[in-house]
């Protein structure tokens, strides 16, 4: 089943975190939710799996036993061992004798199967990460939604856990996933760029691409007086209306471009 | 240094809770405890029986209240009145001598009455007891202290420090254990888990229940052996109250957790419930020598009702039929505190509520979504979790 939002507000209290957030997220794909600091992924994510009531809007998602989440605690009892992990995650979505068949190649894939008795306390920061992918994949969920999974994980533990994410969208699972990082954007189906608590945009990354309006240069130089951003050593600039500028030449249009157009636009239009 | 100490000011203005505690609380503890803190008790409760009841009743120093005269009754009654915790003193007026019993676990009124009818004595053997009629009053009474003689701190204490001891473990150390669990983000992946907000609940406080109750076997059983109390009642009756006893204490622990952030304020706040009770429960000072403004506060403490149970089933042989009072407010007090820590945890591990139909946005589907349609509202329950509010 897929799973998803619609019109979703969530408020903490008087503040209102998010609003009018719309997205399906399908089975065997891989949804991420990208947006800066503040955006409201963590609070779409937290609607999603039901530990938060949203103020307004529906949410759509298989009953909590099918439901797999890593928040960016993410969650783990640095008290308890690898091992123990699994027994209470197996015990709690009642997964019955046979968690050990599962849990075996699971500890192999995420590298932990040497740490199955060290407390999680002792754990680094990326195998942390790992367990509490681990716990979130053992039920073998039809949902599975991680917030910031990767981040502060090391660039080849972070190519290993997206390796287990993509098995379990291969699968069968709807995995939604919040980060910053756009490189992991583009690995995904579909994104949905929030900014301030709304939606932006939503779609593939080819879609995205496509829908940015006006042009992407680069230049060598900072150009004065537009709105540009560092590449590497050189700087990106969107041209809204498509023309080109002194020194700056029309280059394609990538995701990162899209993303930050979108961004860029939105506060365009609450200036106005 | 002046940047340290504006940060640290700063971060102090933040913490109301922690401002409140340092500057009001001490405030309110000095005029609670001050008015609290008396040894000095000036009414005991006395009962009179025997056929010379009526003409001793009004004999007695002041400090003796008698508020039961019954000419009826014999020593046997008088006795079982004392046990039941009916009167702190009896007197007994039958044959020639009369006797007065004190209940020994009352310690500061046994105190109270042993110095009066020792100033009473004194006075007796001077002139103007020489000037008395021929009657029974010169005649010195004899003075039996029941149930510890010896007035020994310990046979009362102990009693009491089980109920404090069971106050640290059910209070401070679940209230420590939930926040931590707060603090680290874990009780936000145990609401998402499929499990019930109840089983999430009990699972977490059933382990120091079962501490607290093998704590509180080992020290009844080493008050029992080290300090001679002795242990007179019903075990049954000690075991229903301590029982009830840690329902409260645990109950206020899951509630200091629910309104509390990190384990310094939790820490903070159960030392707060737990003063009171060490100080106004009657464990130090009797309830009955404490200031009228500040004894109400006694009443609703339940270290106060499960003093009054353990001392009497403890020291005394109580019957049971005589604490149903302290253990009736014993259960109110466990039902209500637990009530409300249960609502209040819930509410932290249990946001999703309720199940309907959730309609999934058809007009702009995502790309690359082989898009099944979402259910849809009446479908009524099924496994699947939409929220509409």
């Amino acid at each position: 089943m897929s799973a998803g939002v619609s019109d979703l507000e969530v408020r903490y209290g008087r503040h209102r975190a998010v609003a009018g957030v719309s997205f399906r997220a399908p089975a065997r794909a891989v949804t991420a939710l990208v947006g800066g600091d503040g955006a409201g992924k963590t609070s779409v994510l937290r609607a999603l799996v039901g530990a938060v009531r949203p103020a307004a809007g529906t949410v759509s998602a298989p009953e909590a036993g099918r439901v797999g989440y890593v928040s960016t605690g993410p969650g783990i009892w640095l008290d308890l061992t690898v091992g123990e992990h699994l027994q209470f995650t197996a015990a709690a979505y009642g997964l019955g004798h046979d968690w050990r068949g599962r849990a075996g190649p699971l500890l192999e894939r995420t590298g932990l199967a040497p740490a199955r008795d060290r407390l999680a306390g002792r754990l680094s920061g990326g195998m942390r990460q790992k367990l509490a992918l681990a716990c979130a994949l053992l039920p073998e969920p039809e949902l599975l939604v991680l917030d910031e999974a990767t981040t502060g994980v090391d660039p080849l533990s972070r190519a290993e856990l997206w390796r287990l994410l993509a098995q379990a969208a291969a699968g069968g699972a709807a995995v939604v996933l919040a980060t910053t990082y756009l490189d992991e954007a583009e690995r995904a189906a579909a994104l949905v760029v929030l900014d301030r608590g709304r939606q932006l945009a939503a779609g593939s990354p080819e879609q995205l691409v496509a829908a940015t309006p006006g042009a992407i240069l680069e230049a060598r130089d900072r150009p004065g007086g537009v709105r540009a951003w560092r590449l590497g050593r050189r700087w990106r600039v969107w041209s809204p209306d498509g023309v080109e500028l002194p020194g700056a030449a029309r280059v394609p249009t990538r995701l990162e471009d899209a993303i930050i157009v979108a961004t860029l636009a939105a506060a365009g239009r609450r200036a106005a | 240094m002046w940047a340290m100490t504006l940060k640290e000011f700063r971060q102090l203005r933040r913490d109301r809770r922690m401002v409140a505690l340092m500057i009001v609380m001490p405030l309110v503890l000095l005029i609670v405890f001050g008015y609290a803190a008396s040894f000095d008790v000036t009414e005991i409760r006395t009962l009179v029986v025997g056929e010379g009841a009526g003409t001793i009743a009004g004999r007695l120093p002041e400090v003796f209240a008698v508020d039961q005269v019954r000419p009826g009754d014999d020593r046997a009654d008088a006795e079982r009145a004392l046990r039941d915790g009916e009167a702190q003193v009896a007197v007994v007026a039958e044959g020639r001598q009369p006797a007065v019993l004190v209940d020994g676990a009352q310690l500061f009124a046994a105190k109270s009455a042993l110095a009066a009818l020792a100033q009473a004595r004194g006075s007796a053997s001077g002139p103007s007891a020489a000037a008395g009629g021929p009657g029974t009053e010169a005649v010195a009474p004899s003075i039996d202290v029941l149930f510890n003689p010896d007035l020994k701190t310990s046979v009362i204490m102990v009693p009491g420090l089980i109920g404090i001891v069971l106050v640290f473990v059910g209070t401070i150390v679940t209230s420590l254990g939930v926040v931590k669990e707060r603090q680290a983000g874990t009780l936000e992946q145990l609401a998402v888990m499929p499990l019930r907000p109840r089983d999430v609940v009990a699972g977490k406080v059933l382990p120091y229940f079962a501490v607290a109750a093998l704590d509180m076997t080992l020290i009844v059983t080493a008050g029992l052996l080290l300090f001679d109390v002795p242990f007179r009642g019903s075990v049954a009756t000690f075991v229903l109250a301590a029982a009830l006893f840690l329902l409260v204490t645990l109950g206020v622990g899951v509630l200091i957790s629910t309104v509390s952030e990190n384990q310094g304020q939790a820490v903070m706040l159960a030392f707060m419930t737990v003063l009171p009770q060490i100080l106004l429960s009657g464990l130090i000072f009797p309830v009955e020598a404490m200031a009228a403004g500040v004894r109400w506060i006694a009443y609703l403490l339940p270290l106060k009702y499960f003093i009054d149970v353990a001392r009497g089933v403890l020291v005394r042989g109580t019957a049971t039929g005589a604490l149903l009072l302290p253990l009736g407010m014993l259960a109110l007090l466990g039902v209500t505190v637990f009530t409300l820590a249960v609502l209040r945890f819930r509410h932290d591990v249990a946001p999703r509520t309720h199940r309907g139909g959730g309609e999934l946005p058809d007009e702009r589907p995502l790309a690359g979504a082989a898009a099944t349609p979402g259910r849809q509202p009446g479908d009524g329950p099924g496994p699947g979790r939409g929220t509409t509010p």
